[in-house]
């Protein structure tokens, strides 16, 4: 079977939703004639037809809002933020009205929220965030930002399938560089769940999209130049965390680092380390150590971007003072 | 600015006899029935200002009235499949769409089994089989998600409305600018009701808009628009039947602006110092919607003050009967407050401090000493 791209994958997602669910229907702003910004939704309106896959006004508020009160219908709308920045103009309506709706008025919401996110691509500041930890905070939502071709299509069923709000955080570093053969069939993966992306027996690298591959480099180079085992756990959904794949890393290595693209304060990290404090801080050998993004804007030139997003290096340094602890 | 007493909208469709008003249409026991779901809501509030003064009900308690007839009369232009989504002064829309007295004050008082099993307060409540969607408070937010609610009956050709009801205030948020804008554009069978009552909280309508009326806005969408006299019932329901029945031939969007005015404050705590003097007291005694209503019907529709009374008479009763079972309900479990987040996991697991314990805190853990202080520092 051929391989596919991240991009590709997450595209056959939404095609075989649609065919396979009559209620499914995209919305967003370029989607539909142009086919998105960076093409994901490319064809679906030929197929579907402009009631299914609707170009709307540049109104975040509105598309988001409009999705919920389709879902309260029945509908299982999957909405795209052109850029994930721009979901903070709709940070009222997921905090507020949608993460909510189940809970208050026990409405079910069943949506998809998904964008091209993160950094490394000379984006600036307003093409290249991490915005996840503040939907993470969010009870009533959930949130997955995958890291391969195979879950980005699989975490994107289970989403459109899930009775709840998924924010969907696509890695656009990610979209055409990764490829990989889509298993057959229906292929769901459940949100939740980890995934170990490499055996270690040393030490435990946890992280999420983009970075998980500079760990998987960094474990590579760590195993050559220091004979040192890494593990690296992809967590795939941050909302809700797998604590129990977090706790047998832990457990197995007794050394984390926690890595991630997103800036360090308030970032998934802290929340990652106070819960291996809680739950098994009598198994480390070594506090928990974070590499994150500097706590600044993304900036645009690739000597200020490079400086403040973690690279394979970073990781290799953070490891070694860990190892040596 | 002061507002003038009684700000006469234009009729925008003059009836004539080859063109009746809607209104026209409705038979004797449906104009008497809108008076009856008008008491209703005003009885109603009388109720729970007695409970809220008891401390039964537990949370602020907002009031509609001088504006029970644009919520039951705009509401009552609706079929049952329609589907609304009230304001916080609504109360009569709701009631109209089926809501129950006994829901509406469980509701107010917490309990357990009332319809958001204690987790929300006052009439954001709601139910799609009977038509209506609870609210929240941010405002405008839900002119957004009626557009997606009626843009699912377009998109299933499904011959449904859905109705809005925003404040002069929401018109100036962003989501009621996104949320028609986008309901226009797709041509969704949405009725947007803005209920100019004069004020927002404490904020009269000059410092909210610049524009001279609050439906020159529809211009701006590439809708109709219509203004209304709010204290009219049956100017109310023209109005809105003209706009439904539009919306559901497929023409879209209408904005409706129905003046009206907010006799009490925002909630009732309120003291109103920012209103005129007089001005509450001129529109109580010139312009009550109710008193309006009652003119009509016992003098060109020729009903007897007793057919008024056996409503009064009736309202009365079903108030009393509805505060006996409310009352007799139980407050929630404190365990229920960690179910239903989420369809799945079904309910959050208590924290590792709270294992093993069934209720949350003593009741009287808050000490006596602390006080109460009011805005000038005194301790009460």
């Amino acid at each position: 079977m051929a391989e596919v791209t991240y991009l590709e994958a997450i595209r056959e997602a939404l095609f075989e939703e649609m065919e396979r669910d009559v209620n499914v229907m995209c919305l967003g702003e370029d989607i539909g004639a142009y086919g998105g910004a960076f093409k994901v939704t490319e064809g679906l309106l030929d197929k579907f037809g402009e009631t299914r896959v609707i170009d709307s006004p540049i109104s975040e508020i509105a598309i988001v809002g409009a999705a919920a009160g389709a879902a309260h219908m029945g509908m299982r709308p999957v909405v795209e933020m052109q850029f994930i920045d721009f979901v903070a103009n709709a940070y009222d309506m997921l905090t507020n009205y949608v993460a909510t709706a189940r809970y208050r008025a026990l409405l079910p919401c069943p949506m998809v929220v998904r964008g091209p996110s993160g950094g490394y691509v000379r984006g600036g500041p307003f093409h290249s965030q991490n915005p996840e930890a503040a939907f993470v905070h969010t009870p009533g939502l959930k949130v997955v930002y995958p890291s391969t071709a195979d879950d980005a299509k699989g975490l994107m069923k289970a989403a459109i399938r899930d009775d709840d709000c998924v924010l969907f955080f696509e890695h656009k570093y990610l979209y055409r560089r990764i490829k990989a053969e889509m298993p057959s069939g229906d292929h769901v993966v459940p949100i939740g769940k980890a995934r170990i992306a490499r055996e270690g027996r040393d030490l435990s690298i946890i992280t999420y999209a983009a970075t998980v591959w500079k760990a998987l480099d960094a474990a590579e180079q760590l195993e050559k130049e220091d004979g040192l085992s890494v593990e690296v756990l992809d967590l795939r959904s941050l909302a809700p965390l797998d604590d129990e794949a977090i706790q047998a890393t832990v457990r197995k290595t007794n050394r984390v680092l926690i890595v991630h693209e997103d800036t360090r304060t308030g970032g998934l990290a802290g929340e990652i380390t106070a819960r291996i404090n809680e739950s098994s801080f009598a198994w480390l050998d070594a506090p928990v150590l974070r590499v994150t993004a500097h706590d600044v804007p993304l900036p645009y030139a690739p000597s200020l971007e490079d400086y403040v997003l973690p690279q394979t290096a970073d990781i290799v340094r953070a490891a070694r003072t860990l190892a040596a602890y | 600015m002061a507002r003038s007493t009684t700000k006469a909208a234009k009729p925008p469709h003059r009836p004539s006899a080859l063109h009746p008003p809607p209104s026209a249409l409705l038979s004797r026991e449906q104009l008497l029935d809108l008076y009856g779901w008008m008491r209703l809501t005003r009885t109603l509030e009388e109720r729970l200002v007695a409970l809220y003064r008891q401390t039964k009900v537990v949370g602020g308690l907002f009031r509609s009235l001088g504006q029970e007839a644009d919520a039951v009369g705009s509401a009552y232009a609706l079929e049952r499949r329609d589907i609304l989504s009230p304001l916080i002064r609504n109360l009569g829309a709701m009631l109209v769409k089926g809501a129950t007295p006994v829901e509406i004050l469980k509701q107010y008082m917490a309990k357990g089994d009332s319809p958001t099993r204690g987790r929300e307060l006052n009439i954001h409540f709601g139910d799609t089989e009977r038509g209506f969607i609870g609210q929240i408070s941010p405002l405008g937010d839900m002119v957004p998600v009626m557009a997606g609610v009626t843009l699912t009956f377009k998109i299933r050709h499904e011959d449904r409305v859905g109705l809005v009801y925003v404040g002069d205030g929401a018109t100036s948020t962003g989501a009621f600018h996104e949320g028609i804008n986008f309901a226009a554009v797709q041509r969704c069978p949405l009725v947007v009701i803005v209920e100019n009552n004069g004020y927002a909280y404490s904020t009269p309508v000059a410092k909210q808009t610049a524009a001279k009326q609050f439906v020159d806005k529809a211009i701006g969408y590439g809708v109709p628009g219509e203004q209304a006299d709010g204290n009219d019932v049956l100017a109310v329901y023209d109005v809105t039947k003209r706009a439904v029945d539009r919306a559901r031939r497929g023409e879209g969007v209408t904005l409706i602006e129905l003046m009206t005015y907010r006799r009490k404050g925002h909630a009732e705590h309120d003291n109103q110092s920012y209103v005129p003097a007089g001005e509450i007291e001129r529109w109580a005694r010139e312009n009550d919607p109710i008193t309006r209503y009652v003119a009509r019907l016992t003098g060109e529709f020729d009903f007897s003050p007793a057919d008024i009374e056996a409503v009064d008479e009736r309202v009365r009763r079903d108030v009393d009967d509805a505060t006996d079972v409310a009352e007799r309900s139980s407050p929630p479990q404190a365990l229920d407050a960690l179910v239903g987040v989420y369809a799945d996991p079904p309910a959050e697991r208590p924290l590792w401090f709270r294992e093993g314990s069934a209720s949350v805190v003593d009741v009287h853990e808050r000490p006596e000493g602390w006080g109460t202080y009011n805005t000038t520092g005194e301790k009460r």
